[in-house]
């Protein structure tokens, strides 16, 4: 927008109607804050709180009685965030791999497939064979079903990928620079690794920042494919999924481990803050990489 | 000068030289030959496992899925479809699929090109960049922490909502139990499929009309154009061809829902199915929680064939209205 003139400032509404415009948008910020600042205040509000006077912006009483409960069943809590860390960093990787592969094949004018290819990976957007089918490959013949791989290798590649690193690769790696690395006797796989990717690093950020926030949100993987009783591969997304029972776990757990002593166990507040959680990483992280998600939006609404 | 000149031509046919040369497609292969084993096992193999829909599959215990595919279980050609469509669900979750897609296709257009328009008009830059940011949040939840959020809301004992209707003494009743409400939740998976994809979708938009060329605009100033003649001559022809890209893509979809919506943000309530059984809830159900895999092959099947055929349909009458605006 910096680059409109000077004249275009006459173009601008009218201030009323700015006020106007300014006030809607306000409303619609807020209304996407508010809930998330609900959750939050809950979690931090004492259970005595919550038991009179229910979910409120303004508790009675504040506290962290839920955090500290969390921080001591750490090996489950921790567990299940080390889970979803992992998941999202190996599938991440992956998914990297797979889609800046498959993005500078498509993108090589020369490639003699390039055409198949091109098909092969756009099929599968308009055409694919539904839940039934894949669950059944993936859980019977591959034997995914209570792996971390289940949560991994289904979702690491994606078309939709694929296509805006074949764009990426053919606007800003100019076709000169292979060409000369060619006479120089560099093979593609170091072309690819030593000049395409360095100079690419905006675009390995944009979708790896999409698989970032897609593993890390991922939950219908775990749903799918792992048992209610493997606690030891939920990620945290699946934590929150069967949150009624895992409180009801945790309690049992606290009892075993803490005979005797009464312990009160903060239920109400317990849940919000594992909500809590799961969101602080990416809301957190997301206002810093917004332009990377805002470029990766205008290079997929090219068309293939 | 001249040099140059030479130089890039004398490249440029050694380029030509190099075009055909095998060994250098056959790197390229081997570069991407893992994606196209990802492509060959999780996309391309499930197609072939439709076949299941037309089976009357019967698993051995011992025995390996594609044995007791192949062995065990018979040819029955279109009978699952036949009990499919004969069941009472089949109806009802047509309809709320087909329903809720039309809805939002509509309103997934009109309101972030709305939004996206208004936006721009915003003075303040700081403003809209603060808004913007946090009208991306919903976009980053997951389902599941929507649910929560939901949840702290309409609670019936601790949520917001009674409570505030409590303490307000108003009228309705005083512990209200929002998750066996259909009429309620009718609307409100409206505003929440609305809520979450507000601020991207308008993004996408936003970035389409912050390429429009502005001398546009300029002249159209000259010519005395008013601000809604602008829009409606200028930046909306202009917008057209990402509109209907994100039509077509919908339209592709209708078949399909969000099955985190439809399942997770209404935590699977039974008094709800009626509004929230689409087809993926149904498919989920028959098959994980009910085992039935013969009835949810069926309906996955006719989900991904009509979903194809209307994909491309939407594609062929869009290029006929517009042969610029087609997706392929």
């Amino acid at each position: 927008m910096a680059k409109k003139s000077t004249v275009l400032q006459y173009t601008r509404v009218k201030p009323i109607t700015n006020v106007w415009i300014s006030i809607l948008f306000i409303f619609l910020a807020l209304l996407c804050l508010m809930p998330a600042l609900l959750v939050l205040i809950v979690s931090f509000s004492s259970e005595a709180s919550v038991r009179t006077i229910g979910y409120s912006y303004f508790p009675r009483e504040f506290s962290a009685a839920s955090y500290i409960y969390l921080a001591r069943q750490s090996n489950y809590i921790g567990r299940a965030f080390l889970n979803s860390i992992g998941v999202t960093i190996v599938g991440t990787f992956l998914g990297l791999l797979t889609t800046s592969t498959m993005g500078y094949a498509l993108s090589r004018p020369n490639y003699r497939l390039r055409k198949f290819f091109t098909w092969f990976i756009f099929i599968p957007m308009l055409f694919s064979g539904g839940l039934v089918a894949s669950y059944m490959i993936n859980a019977q013949i591959l034997g995914l079903k209570d792996t971390y791989w289940a949560l991994i290798l289904p979702i690491c590649c994606s078309s939709f990928y694929c296509i805006i690193m074949r764009t990426f690769f053919q606007t800003t790696v100019p076709d000169a620079i292979i060409e000369s690395a060619k006479i120089d006797g560099a093979r593609q796989i170091r072309i690819f690794l030593q000049i395409v990717l360095p100079i690419s690093l905006p675009a390995i950020a944009t979708i790896g920042l999409f698989l970032t926030f897609a593993y890390w949100n991922d939950w219908m993987m775990a749903k799918y494919y792992i048992s209610g009783n493997k606690h030891n591969l939920f990620p945290l997304q699946y934590v929150l999924i069967s949150l009624e029972e895992n409180i009801s776990f945790l309690t049992r757990n606290q009892d075993m481990m803490t005979a005797g002593t009464a312990s009160q166990v903060p239920s109400e507040t317990i849940r919000m803050a594992m909500v809590v959680i799961s969101v602080v990483p990416i809301a957190c992280s997301y206002p810093f990489f917004q332009k990377y998600f805002v470029s990766g939006l205008t290079i997929g609404a090219v068309k293939g | 000068m001249v040099q140059a000149g030479e130089k890039s031509a004398r490249v440029r046919r050694r380029k030509a030289g190099s075009n055909g040369s095998s060994f250098d497609n056959l790197e390229i292969f081997l570069l991407h030959l893992p994606t196209t084993i990802w492509y060959l096992i999780f996309c391309y193999a499930p197609m072939f496992g439709v076949v299941i829909a037309f089976k009357n599959y019967r698993p051995r215990p011992g025995k390996s899925f594609l044995w007791a595919l192949i062995n065990n279980s018979k040819w029955v050609g279109f009978d699952n479809f036949q009990f499919l469509f004969k069941s009472s669900y089949f109806e009802t979750m047509m309809k709320t699929t087909v329903f809720y897609n039309i809805v939002f296709i509509i309103l997934g257009i009109v309101i972030p090109v709305t939004l996206a328009i208004l936006f721009n008009e915003l003075y303040s830059k700081r403003l809209a960049k603060t808004c913007q940011t946090m009208m991306f949040l919903p976009h980053f939840l997951s389902w599941v922490v929507i649910s929560y959020f939901v949840y702290a809301f309409l609670a019936t004992d601790q949520g917001l909502v009674n409570n505030m209707a409590r303490k307000l003494g108003l009228a309705v009743e005083k512990n209200h139990n929002w998750y066996t409400d259909v009429n309620f939740w009718m609307y409100f998976l409206v505003f929440l499929n609305v809520w979450k994809g507000m601020g991207y979708n308008m993004v996408v938009y936003m970035a389409s009309i912050s390429g429009i060329d502005a001398e546009l605009y300029e002249a159209a100033l000259i010519d005395g154009a008013t601000k809604s003649q602008q829009v409606r001559y200028i930046t909306l022809p202009l917008l057209r061809p990402v509109i209907s890209i994100m039509f077509i893509m919908a339209v592709g979809n209708i078949f399909r829902s969000d099955f985190g919506l439809f399942y997770q943000a209404t935590r699977n309530s039974g008094a709800l199915v009626s509004v929230t059984q689409t087809i993926d809830v149904y498919v989920y159900k028959a098959l994980l929680e009910r085992s039935d895999v013969n009835l949810s092959s069926a309906a996955a099947f006719l989900q991904s064939v009509v979903g194809c055929l209307t994909i491309v349909g939407a594609n062929l009458v869009v290029k006929r209205i517009d042969p610029e605006s087609g997706l392929f």
